[in-house]
């Protein structure tokens, strides 16, 4: 059982946007960093446990070249390295790199902006570490950028671009198990619901691809070698990451999923859609037949609320916060 | 971010203005003659051909106020004035109304739905006229060579840019709250219960399956909800049945059209941060009003055709008394461009600009007023 626990105020409501809330628990300092996009701005917020003394900062969107109108920030999301932990936002202009507290802006990576505008739309959206050493970004023409990152300084170098989606990305995860069983590091999605499995050495190489649908995968999440997707139609699918065999389907939702995400720790899933529910979940392996099991553990309906994002504030999946849209707060729910 | 939006966002919005006017020109028992004749010229305008190449080329969206600027001139394309508080009162139950068939519209690619739900009622405005009918069935296929073959994914990028056009947008209109689709704080009732979207299943069921594909588990589940199957598909071709009720006409002469001006302390605060931001796209949107409104034609009143004005209030004094109290973070501050000096080292624009004048009386420029002026002499 979950209860609702104090929400954090934000500066401004969030945006109808995949995956809209970036949560990250501090090491060091009882405090948790937020981030969500609003239109052109980000807003960040850091709150204590009890939801009390929040302090906010708000980062906006720069501007590439002759501007026609106010670029939008598609998504925001701090990327944990071992080394150093990055706030990385993407937006119709390019990618902005930013130190976790979003105090300095340490790389920008432009997008070739074309003119007169072509038809289709002009973004960088997915974020996600990867590897140690990585961070992936995805953009509106299928492409996957990898970053290399050291473990200091604004040496940022684009290492590689990986071609293998046809449509725009929607999302990028990497694995985020103790023990994954098999090789897959990376899982990209798309606009059309394919998705691909990356195996990361010293170059990144196709382990699998997982064909299209009909409707969009707008979250994935990666768990001990079990890949959990979300997609337009209210549906759930966890698919072995190796093979990409489907292992699963879930009638979740009603309305289009925006936003997944698991607890390393428990394999607890949860699932934040326009319908106005997150659902929690668990994941776990027969240990008899080796098969990908799921079960229902909660319903929590945030009322007249599109959600736009939903992430799990600790690695085992005790409490929860959510951000919904045209809403100046994150809601927030505990385990009792 | 789509490049595809502002057709869809333009015919929606200049949609619900028609419902509007319709109902209030009946309400303020215009003779039908001169009635049929705004309604006329009005959509006569709205789907002009050169207006409609310059709104069908990809393009991101303007701000509010540049789209207001466009529906000012439009709802003076004929013999019918409006003032300050009826045209403010006007635009929020456009932009209102459109964004409750955004947020409410079961998937993303329904906005079609709701566009065409928009246009046949356009084409009954219209059905004695085979011109104008001509016109707004150009449009139409216009519309379903653009749209038709867009996925599913590029349905909710156009969704999620108009949703971003009106976020923060609370006003409360009289006519959801008695209906109970909108909360005293602005926000809509989201249901979580009736057909789920076609295409979707009904949430509730788990499928667990082996190595092999094939079935070895299955489980039921409790969402919360309490929803059903989708009865059918609407259709998507130039005539048929659209099944979804967003987008139809919600006024009638027992359903007028009221609005409770007092919006919410948050959407005044947002409000306020648009109109304070100073604005570097000021140009870029010049230029797209002066491309837009090229194709907008303005009949003025003249002798034989006596104008006249309508009142989107019951009476005179609640108009008069809607644009005293409106709060100054809340009006539009249309931009109030008047050329003025080298009117010949631009003519096109200088053309469209001089005809543009549907204010009654010049009001204070606002900075933003002020840099239009600016930007135009440099011209």
């Amino acid at each position: 059982m979950y209860r609702k626990a104090r929400s954090v105020p934000l500066k401004s409501s969030s945006s109808a946007l995949y995956n809209n809330l970036s949560v990250l628990p501090l090491r060091d300092k009882p405090l948790t960093y937020f981030a969500a996009v609003h239109g052109s701005t980000v807003s960040l917020a850091s709150a204590a446990a009890d939801g009390l003394s929040v302090s906010h900062r708000q980062l906006q969107a720069k501007e590439g070249g002759p501007a026609v109108s106010a670029s939008i920030v598609t998504q925001a999301s701090w990327c944990v390295l071992p080394s150093r932990v990055l706030l990385v936002l993407t937006s119709q202009k390019g990618i902005q790199m930013y130190e976790s507290d979003g105090s300095i802006m340490v790389y920008w990576h432009a997008l070739d902006v074309l003119e007169p505008p072509p038809a289709q739309a002009v973004f960088a959206r997915g974020i996600a570490a990867a590897s140690g050493r990585f961070i992936c970004v995805g953009t509106s023409s299928g492409l996957v950028l990898v970053f290399d990152v050291p473990s200091k300084g604004t040496n940022i170098t684009l290492s590689e671009v990986l071609e293998e989606h046809h449509d725009s990305i929607t999302d990028i995860t990497s694995e985020v198990g103790e023990n994954p069983n098999g090789a897959a590091d990376l899982l990209t999605a798309d606009d059309s619901g394919a998705l691909c499995v990356w195996r990361a050495k010293e170059e990144f190489s196709l382990l699998t691809k997982i064909s299209a649908f009909g409707w969009t995968c707008s979250s994935v999440k990666l768990w001990n070698g079990v890949i959990a997707a979300g997609y337009g139609n209210g549906q759930i699918r966890l698919y072995e990451a190796t093979s990409g065999a489907l292992r699963a389907t879930v009638s979740a939702h009603a309305r289009w999923i925006y936003a997944l995400d698991l607890a390393p720790l428990t394999g607890k899933l949860l699932s934040g859609a326009e319908d106005s529910y997150v659902q929690i979940w668990k994941l776990s392996r027969n240990p008899d037949t080796g098969d990908i099991e799921i079960e229902h553990c909660h319903s929590e309906c945030v009322t007249d609320t599109q959600l736009c994002g939903a992430r799990f504030c600790d690695p085992e999946g005790n409490s929860f916060a959510a951000t919904g849209y045209d809403l100046s707060e994150i809601v927030r729910y505990g385990q009792v | 971010m789509s490049a595809r939006t502002l057709p869809l966002l333009f015919l929606n919005l200049g949609g619900e203005m028609l419902y509007i006017l319709d109902q209030r020109l009946r309400a303020q028992s215009i003779p039908g003659e001169k009635a049929r004749k705004v309604m006329n010229d009005i959509i006569t305008t709205m789907f002009n051909k050169k207006f409609m190449e310059e709104l069908f080329k990809p393009q991101e969206l303007y701000s509010k106020k540049a789209l207001r600027t466009v529906y000012d001139r439009l709802a003076h394309a004929s013999i019918m004035r409006l003032n300050q508080a009826s045209m403010d009162k006007l635009y929020d139950l456009m932009t209102m109304a459109f964004k409750y068939q955004v947020l409410l519209c079961p998937r993303p690619k329904d906005i079609l739905l709701v566009t065409f739900n928009h246009l046949d009622a356009i084409k009954d405005f219209v059905r004695d006229s085979p011109n104008i009918l001509n016109q707004v069935d150009e449009t139409f296929r216009q519309l379903i060579d653009m749209y038709s073959c867009l996925s599913a994914g590029e349905f909710q990028l156009i969704r999620q840019t108009l949703l971003i056009f009106f976020q923060d947008m609370h006003i409360r209109v009289s006519i959801f709250l008695k209906d109970k689709v909108q909360n005293s704080n602005g926000r809509f009732v989201l249901p979580i219960s009736g057909p789920v979207p076609w295409g979707t299943e009904v949430p509730g069921l788990i499928r667990m399956f082996n190595c092999n594909g094939d079935e070895v588990k299955r489980v039921e589940f409790t969402n919360g909800g309490n929803y059903i199957s989708p009865q059918r598909e609407g259709s998507f071709d130039l005539y048929g049945d659209r099944v979804l009720k967003l987008g139809t006409n919600m006024y009638s002469v027992s359903r007028p059209v009221e609005t409770h001006m007092s919006g919410a302390s948050k959407s005044l605060a947002s409000h306020t941060k648009e109109n304070a931001a100073p604005n570097p796209l000021a140009k870029e949107e010049l230029n797209f009003l002066a491309r837009l409104m090229g194709g907008l034609e303005i009949k003025k009143p003249n002798g034989s055709e006596p104008g006249f004005r309508l009142n989107l209030f019951t009476t005179d004094e609640d108009e008069e008394y809607a644009s005293l109290t409106r709060p100054d973070e809340l009006s539009y501050k249309v931009i109030n461009i008047q050329a003025t000096q080298d009117q010949q080292q631009n003519e096109e624009l200088a053309r469209i600009m001089g005809e543009f004048e549907v204010t009654d009386q010049p009001r204070q420029s606002t900075s933003k007023g002020d840099d239009l002026l600016a930007m135009m002499d440099e011209l």
